[in-house]
């Protein structure tokens, strides 16, 4: 394994807003980045590396450039990889390559986004036709409400998956989101309330999807160097796996996602295996998108995803694996339409203790795992485990 | 802005060839010559081996709804279109296609046999391809 000096997250921050109508995009990212070098006792000047993704609303403008500008940065690194939702989990990993060669030692990543003030509405389509995919796809009406909804379908005739299964994943985080006192939804709801609220594009209903939030965050990833001077708890990265999954020329499987390949490859670096996870943040862009990836990420086999999630097993504190317990992207936050971001912010703060008490794990590993783009077409898969300091 | 009516796919010099031949009538496929392998969407290099050995073959036009969803609203798109039956269409010779499946949601299935037709667009050239129902 190539570079085994120990890389840290030392800050992590997530913007309170869920609607900022007021605010620039841009500005957003600068609050971010500097309420996570708060977090990480560092000064802005400490920053010689900066990872960030493609910027939405700018579809050109040279996202690396237009925002070290605006931040003020001159890094001796840079990174926009865009895979979409999981850059976030994918910078993590990134940026601890970046510190192991020797290219950086504090390495901000951020994350902005104003989907909710632009109006973006559950089940939009995209209306521009930019990639050569978007000619064959886009023009029949595909939006990511019924990719998703094809994968749901097709995992239900092959496994017996049900809907209340998945609604199921939509309680366990609303359990979590009324502790949260920023969530967009806070009311706990029950499978029930999932599967009589109404569907948007089958067999997925309004609740089966994600909130669409403005909003951000932002992650400080710090050498061994750096950690040894700070006077604040870190959180070490383990291991790291990333991978994409795609149509494969036609052969499309939309039961399984590339977890499978970036969960092993993380699992591995760690030493760890799933069975030694305490509390995971899996990405959760729709119910499905977490029934699958708990599945490729090895916590049950392949089909049995909807059993796994039944009784409780996802219900922190005292399920079998606990997760989101901010609300995660169904309940509380799904910044820019990236929820990767949150993902990894949360899994920090269950490792420093510094949860929302009600659903605070006894955590020593925690996995974050992102996917981005679309499981009915292409996406990325990213995953983290991290493990608290002192474990 | 709105996609009523439909929209028009993009024609590049690799795709114009799929969507002139679906104007006449015609799904294409590519079959690359060197691993024999038969894809969708169309490119110029294999997929699977980069042969520049491609050839376009035509399909059957016939295979089974892989899987589908269905939209009952959507901003923008064409009110008689909806509810919209979004799909991969497994063709017989291999390749799941993403298309719409044009009939009534509650005859749509996983497994449902289905034939290509052929809906118009502004640009009189080229046609999009859909699917229905085989037999009613
Ligand atoms: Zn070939």
């Amino acid at each position: 394994m190539a570079g085994t000096e120990p890389v840290y997250i030392a800050g992590a921050f997530e913007h309170p807003t869920r609607e900022a109508p007021d605010k620039s995009t841009m500005q957003l990212h600068a609050e971010v980045a500097k309420g996570a070098l708060e977090d990480a006792t560092l000064e802005k000047g400490d920053v010689d590396g900066f990872f960030t993704a493609g910027v939405p609303e700018y579809e050109s403008g040279l996202p690396p450039l237009i925002m070290a500008d605006y931040l003020g940065l001159e890094p001796s690194y840079a990174d926009t990889t865009d895979f979409g939702g999981s850059s976030y989990v994918s910078h993590v990993g990134h940026a601890a390559s970046a510190i192991r060669d020797g290219r950086c030692d504090v390495a901000l990543v951020t994350l902005a986004g104003r989907p909710r003030s632009h109006g973006q509405a559950t089940g939009s389509g995209a209306r521009d036709l930019r990639t050569v995919q978007d000619s064959f796809e886009r023009i029949y009406g595909a939006t990511n409400v019924s990719m998703y909804g094809m994968a749901a379908q097709r995992h239900m005739h092959e496994h017996g998956t049900t809907s209340e299964q998945l609604a199921e994943i939509r309680a366990a985080a609303s359990h979590h989101a009324q502790y949260n006192e920023h969530a967009m939804y806070r009311e706990p709801v029950t499978v029930e309330d999932v599967v009589e609220s109404r569907v948007v594009a089958d067999p997925l209903h309004l609740l089966d999807c994600c909130v669409i939030s403005d909003g951000g965050g932002a992650l400080v990833v710090v050498s061994e160097d750096v950690r040894s001077n700070l006077d604040r708890e870190c959180v070490e990265l383990l291991g790291f796996g990333e991978s994409i999954g795609h149509h494969d020329a036609g052969r499309i499987d939309l039961t399984k996602t590339a977890a499978d390949r970036s969960g092993s490859r993380a699992f591995a670096e760690a030493g760890l295996g799933p069975e030694d996870v305490d509390y995971a943040s899996i990405y959760d862009s729709f119910t499905i998108t977490v029934l699958e990836a708990i599945e490729d990420l090895g916590f049950c086999e392949k089909g049995e995803g909807g059993s796994f999630v039944e009784g409780g097993t996802l219900r922190a504190p005292d399920g079998d694996l606990p997760f989101n317990t901010d609300g995660g992207g169904l309940c509380s936050n799904h910044p820019a339409n990236r929820g990767g971001m949150t993902k990894v912010i949360e899994a920090v703060r269950q490792l420093r203790n510094e949860a929302n008490p009600e659903v605070q794990v006894d955590a020593d590993v925690a996995l974050a795992h992102g996917t981005g783009g679309s499981i009915g077409t292409r996406h990325g898969a990213a995953t983290v485990v991290l493990g608290r300091e002192d474990r | 802005m709105s996609w009523d009516p439909r929209p028009v796919p993009d024609v590049t010099p690799e795709t114009e060839r799929y969507w002139t031949a679906a104007a006449q009538g015609e799904l294409l496929v590519r079959e690359c010559q060197d691993c024999g392998l038969v894809y969708h969407y169309p490119r110029s290099l294999c997929p699977d081996c980069f042969s520049e050995r491609v050839e376009w073959r035509e399909a059957s036009g016939r295979g089974e709804v892989y899987s589908y969803s269905t939209a009952r609203t959507m901003s923008g798109w064409p009110d008689d279109d909806l509810p919209l039956v979004l799909a991969y269409v497994e063709l017989e010779e291999g390749p799941r296609l993403m298309t719409n499946v044009d009939a009534d949601p509650s005859a749509v299935e996983i497994g449902t046999r289905v034939a290509v037709e052929f809906r118009d667009v502004d640009d009189a050239e080229i046609a999009i391809p859909v699917f229905v129902p085989e037999d009613g």
